[in-house]
């Protein structure tokens, strides 16, 4: 009656072998070992691949050097702006106004040297502290006033947008000083310097996320924010530091458009723009969740747009179809990336 | 016999047992990756009766209730309902078929109302509306079965996890299964709270419901069980056809091994008082919190879910910030703006949501444990992978953390998770240490484990604050222990002064 009935009882399993239900046991036949590699190579690296053996099959001027560096130059701006927007939803946030603030802040560089006679140079400086202050702004907003980081950004960024064609009343300023615009033509063994300018910006970026105690930061926070603030690490400073940085890159990207433009556009930044930088972020494999990302990855999708809308425009696709493009894309490289790290246990 | 009985020994191998209506499963397999978490387990819930069931992190339990429930498909084996084959496809089609599951982990739409949440997905229409009358009558009809007094429209927002523990109750009492498996129900309960869930389970088994038990609280299991079943490595490892089995003959089935559960007497605590607390208020939480805590000395906090003991140890652990009071560490008066300065005070706390407040689960062991250091952990400040490497090696010999530490925490067992969380708080050597419900959710191994590192850090000094619901745990662990009640202090009681009936009777408000 009382007879406990038994099965086999078989020997402790080792220490370690029952903790992840996902690793195999010993010998693994060659097949899986290979399929095992490539799904260590990140997807959009795969992607960035694939791309560009396409367009070089479909153009025969995509693979030339010219054409590369082109397509660097072209996505020098959109690259810095990237970083910041990449570091803010790192943290869990997103940067809508990182467009209106490339924008408003050249254009009130443009508007101090030209209507109010300040000395480039120190304009330049004041453009990119007004970038820093909106981030300021941004960050404030997030921090102490509760507000989500997407309604504050959107605030912002209408707000900024308005501004910039409030300055000027929506007339463009040309005409800026020389060494200014020949900082723009300058080569560095054939590259341009603002190319040089947003590989800076990427590896520092890259390198404080790694090293550096508040840079780490990010990812803690971005991934419970609860327990980061319960491991003794000052939330809202690190939460309003990266909107202040991502706002000072946005004014370091609208140098980089207007050397290049000689003239400040009151509608730079636009839609589009923001349209890239997001997709760069998170084709490259950010979640918008937060705690995710990387300075390497964004950097190729980053590259991704550039080859894309480089690769459509030279096979004389229609400008308007690009985003439509750009769209696709993103979508399927966040479907692909289902293989990654599941967020809830099952 | 039927001639669908199979096997050579046990008459329980075919799925028509004498007459009685049964959910069995017969030979079930499960595996993940090259991992197999079930191995052929058998298991007969009889209706009418209360399976208790129990094993380590890791046996299989969940699994097991995953696939009878329909969450999981088994790799081999079948089950059968009743005399029938039973296979669902999903939770959905196992809860038609009669056979509902209680999670441990209960997640309710907050904005929406009690009765909204017990209808989930299937919320009653009349001519195109919804019929929230008819809703709030059935909601209120299978809460009066549980005794529970719930109004079925208020928002669930606000509403105590014991509250939602019996709405998720009723809302399975609505689909009239004939079998339910309650999958560690009191683990965020209290005592009484508990008592409660219990006598709602005999109310279930009397209507004629076979009811699975999973706990690690093996009192309870004594308490409810008609039939206990013991698993251990995803293998069935003892079965008892009664429920008055002895905890040592149920820890040796689930460890395999011959195991003292003994609380040993803790070391005696020095004489210089490290922290004390004089008269720590937080409006509206709790007033007039006094005590204090020698070096190597362990004060335990006991009361009942709710008291305020959280609050109490969050507020000294700068989680939260008092209204009034003093606290003075060493002698100085110091003031606990943010958990910073609590840090710098020397007064860590280990949380009591390992997964929610305690651990980043995206990210590794070794990541985890340096997070609150990183700032001082080089000279240089630069915080290289071999540096976190070493800390995660150093805390894993220390704490003799098992698994992989390479990988995301989140797929640790509870135990090496608590582990994970506890090196994070010793990195560097505190003057406090808070334990916020340090064993829950941690099977029996783990738990003695945890137990000899408070021991240790106690003989080595440290003053240490234990917060615990499991009664058991407090009076083996502590030198005193502080009892609250609705966010007052009681009373503190000497180890010889705190049996239970005086700590039950301080607890309740």
């Amino acid at each position: 009656m009382t007879v406990p009935t038994t099965n086999t009882i078989g020997p402790k399993a080792e220490p370690g072998a029952r903790e992840n239900p996902f690793s195999g046991s010993g010998q693994e036949p060659l097949q899986t070992r290979i399929k095992q590699l490539a799904k260590s190579i990140p997807g959009p690296v795969i992607g960035l691949i694939v791309i560009c053996i396409a367009m070089s099959l479909l153009s025969p001027y995509f693979l030339t050097p010219n054409n590369l560096i082109n397509v660097l130059s072209q996505v020098s701006y959109i690259g810095m702006m990237a970083v910041g927007a990449a570091l803010v939803i790192i943290l869990g946030g997103i940067d809508l106004s990182v467009g209106s603030t490339m924008a408003l802040s050249f254009m009130a560089t443009a508007f101090l040297y030209k209507e109010v006679g300040l000395p480039f140079l120190l304009a330049m400086i004041c453009g990119l502290i007004l970038g820093a202050f909106i981030g300021l702004v941004n960050g404030l907003l997030v921090t102490f006033g509760h507000v989500q980081p997407f309604i504050a950004t959107l605030a912002t960024m209408f707000a900024g947008a308005g501004l910039a064609l409030y300055i000027t009343n929506g007339n463009p300023v040309i005409g800026f000083p020389e060494w200014f615009l020949g900082l723009s033509r300058f080569r560095l063994m054939g590259i341009p310097l603002q190319v040089y300018l947003m590989l800076l910006v990427f590896i520092l970026a890259a390198l404080w996320l790694r090293y550096r105690p508040s840079g780490r930061q990010l990812y803690a926070i971005g991934g419970n924010e609860e327990v980061a603030r319960l491991s003794g690490i000052g939330v809202r400073l690190a939460q309003t530091r990266v909107y202040v940085i991502a706002g000072f890159l946005a004014a370091l990207a609208g140098l980089a458009v207007g050397a290049r433009l000689d003239s400040a556009q009151p509608t730079a930044g636009s839609a589009s723009d923001l349209l890239s930088v997001i997709a760069a972020v998170v084709i490259g494999g950010a979640s918008l969740s937060g705690g995710v990302g990387s300075m390497f990855s964004t950097f190729i999708g980053l590259l991704i747009i550039g080859v894309l809308n480089n690769g459509l425009t030279l096979l004389n696709v229609s400008p308007n179809l690009q985003p439509v493009v750009i769209g696709v894309v993103i979508v399927l490289a966040v479907i692909s990336d289902r293989g990654s790290l599941p967020l809830k246990r099952t | 016999m039927s001639i669908l009985s199979t096997g050579p020994d046990s008459l329980n191998r075919g799925p028509l047992t004498e007459d009685i209506k049964a959910l069995k499963g017969i030979g079930l397999t499960k595996q993940y990756g090259g991992n197999t978490v079930l191995h052929g387990v058998d298991i007969t819930l009889k209706a009418g009766t209360v399976l208790g069931f129990i094993g380590e992190n890791g046996a299989g339990k969940s699994t097991l209730s995953s696939i009878l429930a329909g969450i999981k498909t088994p790799d081999a084996g079948e089950m059968w309902l009743d005399g029938a084959p039973y296979a669902p496809n999903g939770p959905a089609s196992a809860l038609n078929s009669g056979v509902a599951i209680i999670h441990q982990e209960i997640k309710m739409v907050p904005r929406l109302s009690v009765a909204e949440n017990m209808f989930l997905g299937r919320w009653p229409k009349r001519r195109g509306r919804v019929d929230t009358a008819s809703m709030a009558e059935q909601a209120e009809a299978a809460l009066a079965v549980l005794g529970a007094r719930i109004d079925p429209r208020r928002a669930v927002a606000g509403l105590s996890m014991a509250a939602q523990q019996e709405i998720e109750i009723a809302k399975a009492i609505l689909r009239d299964p004939s079998y339910v498996i309650f999958d560690e129900p009191s683990a965020s309960l209290g005592q009484e709270e508990t008592e409660k869930v219990l006598d709602q389970i005999r109310i279930l088994r009397d209507r004629g419901a076979g009811v699975i038990y999973i706990s690690h609280r093996l009192d309870e299991i004594s308490a409810i069980a008609d039939e206990i079943l013991c698993l251990r490595d995803g293998r069935r490892a003892m079965a008892w056809e009664t429920g008055s089995v002895g905890k040592d003959d149920m820890i040796r089935a689930m460890v395999g091994r011959e195991f003292v559960y003994a609380h040993q007497a803790p070391q005696p605590a020095e004489e210089d008082v490290v922290l004390e607390v004089k008269n720590l208020t937080r409006h509206g939480v709790f007033r007039d919190v006094s005590f204090s805590v020698r070096r190597g000395e362990i004060l335990g906090m006991s009361g009942l879910v709710g008291a305020g003991r959280t609050e109490v140890v969050r507020t000294l652990a700068g989680a939260d910030r008092a209204d009034a009071g003093t606290v003075t560490v060493e002698g100085r008066a110091v003031a606990i703006r943010n958990v910073s300065s609590a840090i710098r005070e020397g007064i860590f706390m280990v949380p009591e949501d390992r997964k929610g407040q305690g651990l980043n689960l995206g990210r590794s062991g070794g990541e985890n444990m340096v997070l609150p250091w990183e700032k001082t952990l080089t000279a240089s400040g630069f915080v290289t992978n071999r540096t976190v490497k070493r800390v995660e090696r150093e805390q894993a010999v220390e704490l003799d953390i098992r698994g992989n530490l390479n990988i995301p925490v989140l797929f640790l067992s509870g135990g090496n998770q608590q582990k994970v969380l506890l090196a994070k708080w010793l990195v560097r050597k505190p003057k406090v240490l808070i334990l916020d419900e340090p064993t829950r959710g941690v099977d029996v191994g783990a738990k003695a484990a945890i137990y000899e590192i408070v021991r240790k850090l106690a003989a080595a000094g440290v003053a240490i604050i234990v917060v615990s619901s499991e009664l058991e745990e407090v009076l083996g662990l502590s030198h005193r222990v502080l009892v609250m009640a609705g966010g007052r202090q009681r009373g503190i009681l000497t180890r010889d002064e705190a049996l239970p009936d005086r700590v039950m009777e301080l607890s309740v408000p």
